[in-house]
C-alpha cells in the first residue's frame, strides 16, 4: 500500500534513506543513469531551442522528468519492448534509438522516424492511453510465443482517466502479461491537475482494482526508481504477471511551447518543485560517495554537449521530404484509387517544375 | 473564429440557464484554443468545468445531463480525439430519440476543433465529418466565417436535437468581426456567398476560403466561378445547392476530407441527381487524397488548394458550349 508515501532512496540533498526493504542500487549503475539523464536533460533544453527556431513543430518537454525516462528504459533487457508517449522522447533516445530519428514526427518529417521493431519501441503515442492495450498485446503474444519478453508502458496521470487505461490494466491483469504500467504523475494534464483526475488516495492504489501491485515511487529519484521498475521487470519475466508503478513527480515546464502554463498554476509551485530536480540529487549523491568526481562530471557535459551539437546539425539539415512517401504506405499493394492520386501529384509536381 | 464562438457561448449561457459547458482545459485554462475564455470566471464551475480527461466519459456525461433537462455544450480537444467517444456519439447521442420514439430528445452541442492546415502533428488535423453526417440522427455544422460560427452556434445550443459542431481551426485566430445583433442563420441553409455565371464551387469550413480563394484567380482569367458555403452538411440544402447548379451548369466540390466515401461524394451525387438536365459537365470533386493526414512537411501538397480547384475547372468541357 502507498500510506507511507513514495519509496525513497535518496532524499532531494542527495543523502541515502534508510530503508529496511531496499537497498541502492550499485554505485556504477547510478554513475550509468546519471550520464544518460544529463544527455536527456541536453536533448529537452535543445528540443525548445529547435522550437524557437522553427525547426520542430512542437515539443513536450520532460524536463524534471529525466530520472523516470531514463530508468524507464534502463529497466529494460536487449529483448524487451517500450511504449513510450510524446513525452518520452528521452525515454525512448535512452533505449537506444537515435534521438535524429525519435525527432522526426516532431519535425514534421514524418509520424514515427524509427523502425520499431527493430528497436522494440512502439511509436511514441498521441492519443491518451491508447498505445497501453497494444503493449498488453506485445507481452501476450510473447507469452504465446514462450518468449520472455517484458513490455515497459508509459502513460501521464491524466490518461489514467481514459477508458483504454482500465481495459489494458485490465486484461493484462486478467491475462498475467508481463507488463510494466509507468505513471508518471508530473502532476497535470495539460491545465488540469490530478485532484481532477482522480480522488483515489494514489494512482497506485488503483493497482488493487485491477488485483496486481501498485507501487508509489518518488519520480524524482533515480536510485529508488532504478529499484522499483527492476523488480517490476523481474517479476513479470517470472510469469508473476503485471505492476503498476506511479512515480511521482513534476513537469517544470509549461505542457508544449504552445502552451501559457502560468494561467493554471503559480511560480511558487514550480519553485518549490526545482530544488527536488532528479538531475541535481543524484549528482549531488554521486558526488559524495566519491563517484562523480570534477573530471567525470565534465567529460559527462562534454559527451552530452557532442550529442547535442550533432543531433542539431542534424535537424538544421534541411532534410528532402518526398511527396511521393503521401501514398507509398497506405496498403501494401496501393489500391488503384491510391495509385492513380500519386499519379496526378506527380503531374502537378511536374507541371510546377515546368514553369519554374 | 475562437473569439466569436467565446461570444456565441457567452450570449447562450446568459439567455438560457440551462447551457452548461464542459471538456478538457475548458475551465480555468480557457480551452487550448481559448474558446471556452473566461468562462468558468464569469458563470462558475457549475456552468464550464473541466473533466477527468475521457472523451467516452464527457460524451456519456453529456448524454445524461441532458436527459435530465439540461443543455450541455461539450469540447472535444481535437478531432481524432473525439474517437474514444464515438460509441457515445453514434450508438447512443445520435439514436436516443429514435429508440425511445421521440419522448427523449438530447440537445448536445458536440464541438470539434477540426481540420488540418495548422502544421500540426498527427491525430491532430483530422476531416471527421463523414462519419458523423453518415450516422442517421446527427446535425452536422461547419461554419466557414466568423458571422456564421456565432451565429451557428447559437442555433446550435437551441437545436432539439445533438449538433456535431466543426470549427475549422485553421481559422480560429482570424480577427473578422461579428455583428452579434444579426439575426441567427438557421440550420440547414446554405448561403451563396459569390453569385458566378460559369460553374458553381461548392464548399463547407475551411474549404470556403479555398474556393472564394480559386475564384478570385479565376475571375482574373475571366471565368466567372460562383461558390456556395453549405454550413450545414446535415441537414443538407439542396434548394440552394441545385438552383445555383442549374444555373452555371458546371459544379466542383471542395473538400478537405479524403474523398471516398465522403461528404464530398454525397455533394456530388446529390447535384448529378438533381441536375441532370442542366449540366454541361460531369460533377467533379477536388477533395484530399485517400491517405492518412500527413505530417506538416508533406501538408501542402496533400490540401486541395486553389491552383487544384481550377485545375479540376479547366477539365470540365468547356468546348462543349
Ligand atoms: C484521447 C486524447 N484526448 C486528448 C488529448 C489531448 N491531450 C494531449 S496531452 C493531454 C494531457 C495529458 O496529460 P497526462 O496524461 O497527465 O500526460 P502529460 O502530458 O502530463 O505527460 C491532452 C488532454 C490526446 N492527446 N488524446
Amino acid at each position: 500500500m502507498t500510506r507511507d508515501g513514495p519509496i525513497r532512496l535518496l532524499a532531494a540533498d542527495g543523502a541515502v534513506v534508510e530503508d529496511q526493504r531496499h537497498s541502492l542500487p550499485p554505485a556504477e549503475s547510478l554513475l550509468a543513469h546519471y550520464r544518460t539523464m544529463v544527455l536527456g536533460r541536453r536533448l529537452n533544453e535543445l528540443a525548445g531551442a529547435l522550437v524557437r527556431q522553427g525547426r520542430l513543430a512542437v515539443y513536450p518537454s520532460s524536463r524534471g522528468q529525466e530520472a523516470c525516462q531514463v530508468v524507464a528504459a534502463g529497466a529494460l533487457r536487449p529483448g524487451d519492448w517500450l511504449f513510450p508517449t510524446y513525452r518520452d522522447s528521452v525515454a525512448a533516445a535512452a533505449r537506444g534509438v537515435d534521438a535524429v530519428e525519435v525527432l522526426t514526427l516532431l519535425a514534421g518529417d514524418w509520424h514515427c522516424g524509427y523502425d520499431p521493431l527493430r528497436h522494440r519501441v512502439a511509436p511514441q503515442a498521441t492519443p491518451l492511453a491508447t498505445q497501453l492495450p497494444h503493449a498488453v498485446g506485445v507481452a501476450h503474444a510473447a507469452r504465446l510465443k514462450g518468449e520472455d519478453t517484458v513490455v515497459m508502458a508509459l502513460c501521464g496521470d491524466g490518461a489514467t482517466s481514459e477508458g483504454d487505461f482500465h481495459e489494458a490494466l485490465n486484461f493484462a491483469a486478467v491475462l498475467r502479461a508481463p507488463v510494466v504500467f509507468l505513471v508518471q504523475n508530473n502532476k497535470y494534464a495539460i491545465s488540469v491537475p490530478l485532484a481532477r483526475q482522480s480522488v483515489a488516495p494514489s494512482l497506485a492504489d488503483k493497482g488493487v482494482g485491477y488485483g496486481m501491485p501498485g507501487v508509489l515511487v518518488d519520480g524524482n529519484d533515480a536510485a529508488a526508481l532504478s529499484v522499483v521498475l527492476q523488480e517490476a521487470v523481474e517479476r513479470a519475466a517470472a510469469g508473476a504477471g503485471p505492476t503498476l508503478v506511479e512515480a511521482d513527480t513534476y513537469r517544470l515546464e509549461a505542457h508544449t511551447n504552445a502552451d501559457d502554463a502560468a494561467r493554471y498554476r503559480a511560480d511558487a509551485e514550480v519553485s518549490e518543485w526545482q530544488p527536488r530536480d532528479p538531475l541535481i540529487r543524484l549528482r549531488a549523491h554521486l558526488r559524495a560517495e566519491g563517484v562523480l568526481d570534477d573530471r567525470a562530471d565534465a567529460e559527462i557535459a562534454e559527451a552530452a554537449e557532442a550529442e547535442a551539437e550533432r543531433v542539431r546539425t542534424a535537424l538544421a539539415a534541411d532534410s528532402p521530404v518526398d511527396p511521393a512517401e503521401l501514398f507509398a504506405h497506405v496498403h501494401a499493394r496501393p489500391t488503384p484509387d491510391v495509385a492513380a492520386q500519386a499519379a496526378l501529384l506527380q503531374a502537378e509536381l511536374a507541371a510546377q517544375e515546368e514553369i519554374r | 473564429m475562437a473569439g466569436a464562438l467565446n461570444t456565441a457561448l457567452r450570449d447562450a449561457m446568459t439567455a438560457d440557464d440551462s447551457v452548461v459547458v464542459f471538456g478538457e482545459d475548458v475551465g480555468p485554462l480557457g480551452g487550448v484554443f481559448r474558446v471556452t475564455d473566461g468562462l468558468t470566471a464569469t458563470f462558475g464551475e457549475q456552468r464550464c468545468f473541466d473533466t477527468p480527461l475521457a472523451e467516452a466519459g464527457i460524451a456519456g456525461l453529456a448524454i445524461g445531463m441532458a436527459m435530465n433537462g439540461l443543455r450541455p455544450v461539450v469540447e472535444m480537444q481535437f478531432d481524432a480525439f473525439a474517437y474514444p467517444a464515438f460509441e457515445q456519439i453514434t450508438s447512443h447521442l445520435a439514436k436516443m430519440a429514435n429508440r425511445t420514439r421521440g419522448r427523449v430528445r438530447l440537445p448536445v452541442v458536440v464541438r470539434v476543433p477540426y481540420a488540418g492546415g495548422i502544421g500540426g502533428v498527427e491525430h491532430h488535423c483530422d476531416s471527421s465529418e463523414a462519419y458523423y453526417a453518415h450516422t442517421p440522427g446527427l446535425t452536422v455544422v461547419a461554419p466557414s466565417s466568423n458571422a456564421d460560427a456565432y451565429g451557428l452556434l447559437r442555433a446550435a445550443i437551441e437545436h432539439p436535437d445533438p449538433v456535431i459542431f466543426l470549427e475549422p481551426k485553421k481559422h480560429y485566430f482570424s480577427a473578422e468581426q461579428v455583428d452579434t445583433t444579426r439575426e441567427v442563420p438557421p440550420i440547414g441553409r446554405a448561403v451563396v456567398r459569390r453569385p458566378g455565371a460559369d460553374a458553381t464551387l461548392i464548399a463547407y469550413g475551411p474549404s470556403v476560403p479555398v474556393a472564394l480563394g480559386a475564384a478570385e484567380m479565376a475571375a482574373a482569367e475571366g471565368r466567372d466561378l460562383g461558390v456556395v458555403d453549405l454550413r450545414s452538411i446535415v441537414p443538407f440544402d439542396d434548394a440552394t445547392v441545385l438552383a445555383e447548379v442549374r444555373r452555371t451548369g458546371r459544379a466542383v466540390v471542395v473538400a478537405e476530407a479524403p474523398g471516398f466515401a465522403s461528404v464530398a461524394s454525397e455533394i456530388a451525387a446529390r447535384v448529378a441527381e438533381g441536375c441532370f438536365h442542366h449540366l454541361e459537365a460531369p460533377v467533379r470533386r477536388v477533395t484530399g487524397f485517400d491517405v492518412p493526414y500527413p505530417p506538416p512537411k508533406l501538408e501542402r501538397h496533400y490540401l486541395p488548394g486553389a491552383e487544384r480547384v481550377l485545375d479540376t475547372v479547366d477539365e470540365l468541357q468547356w468546348d462543349h458550349r
